[in-house]
């Protein structure tokens, strides 16, 4: 399948339109618009079976859910734009990156133990599935934008070590993207 | 699957508070799919989610967990396609891809961008910072901004419930979403129109009904419905 980047300067009303919550990514295939990246990537697994994303093991396919939603429902939404603006507002600048860092080491704590008896290579044993997809842009976020040492995060650290050897990976993070600003790109 | 010796097949335990709008999401699928279960009560507010024991099962220290033979799941959105995947019987899931999608995308709305900004933890953040009288604000404001997108999401698929005539995923992680919304946090849904109508089919529903919170094993008195 091949991937455009369609590059839409749309206005905020239009965007809204595909995403009333106002949030990337919003997919479009055809005339069908998906939001939201978890939904996303269940929608794409089912239309696109290549190089599937999910394991035929019932338990194993659990675990990859559970590593996936520990940082969709439990890390990233808490440490998003809209939140850390609430808290600049509420409590000034210098709690956002504390209240990250809280939530973000609280998170990779509880996935070092989740993963603890079943990472390999990757983070659910020896092949790439959808909970790498989840955890690699959350540590790279962790490391780039709120300092988080990962040397508590053995097993974190070890497989984002892996993620830096993948291009699928390499190629979708922040630093080489059609928007990335000059500072940034990498 | 029975043993040889004749036992009881494997019993499903569910690590479940009664207030817990995750927690209730998963009994009513364990309804809907006839699945019998063993609920053993977790006291967030005395702290049991904190205590070594629970700890093992799920280091995050949130309910609900479900135990299933030896295998244990936690966080509800795993747990329901889990079940899905492991107990086929009254499908969570419709076939048509791109409403699953569109449940998909509903569900989730609801678990990452609704629930986990006004859960305990949160509100006990905002307490302990900003003081008591921010709690219901917040809470009201990100439940309001998620009920309104919802409502455009649901639009032009809405029928009897969420996503047409039949209950789905999306109906699971609703129902107790906007029980919450109305008994805890005093949020108006009279700007919520599909949201209200599909709530209404909901009490309808034994297998919805049965597992609100007013009718939990750990239901206090003062709560029971």
């Amino acid at each position: 399948m091949n991937f455009f980047y369609t590059f839409l300067l749309v206005g905020i009303v239009e965007f809204l339109k595909f995403n009333p919550l106002g949030y990337v990514p919003v997919l479009v295939d055809g005339d069908f618009v998906v939001a939201d990246s978890f939904a996303i990537l269940l929608y794409l697994e089912e239309n696109y079976p290549q190089h599937p994303l999910l394991p035929k093991d019932l338990q194993k396919r659990a675990l990859n859910y559970q590593a996936a939603n520990l940082v969709s429902a439990n890390i990233q939404p808490l440490q998003n734009l809209p939140v850390l603006g609430y808290i600049h507002e509420k409590l000034g600048p210098d709690e956002e990156i504390p209240l990250a860092q809280t939530h973000i080491r609280k998170g990779f704590a509880t996935l070092e133990k989740l993963l603890e008896n079943y990472a390999g290579k990757y983070a659910t044993g020896n092949e790439v599935f959808l909970a790498d997809l989840f955890l690699a842009p959350q540590i790279d976020g962790a490391v780039r934008r709120f300092n988080v040492d990962m040397s508590e995060y053995p097993i974190l650290s070890r497989i984002n070590e892996a993620y830096k050897e993948l291009p699928a990976f390499q190629d979708a993070m922040p630093g080489k993207q059609p928007d990335t600003p000059p500072e940034a790109r990498a």
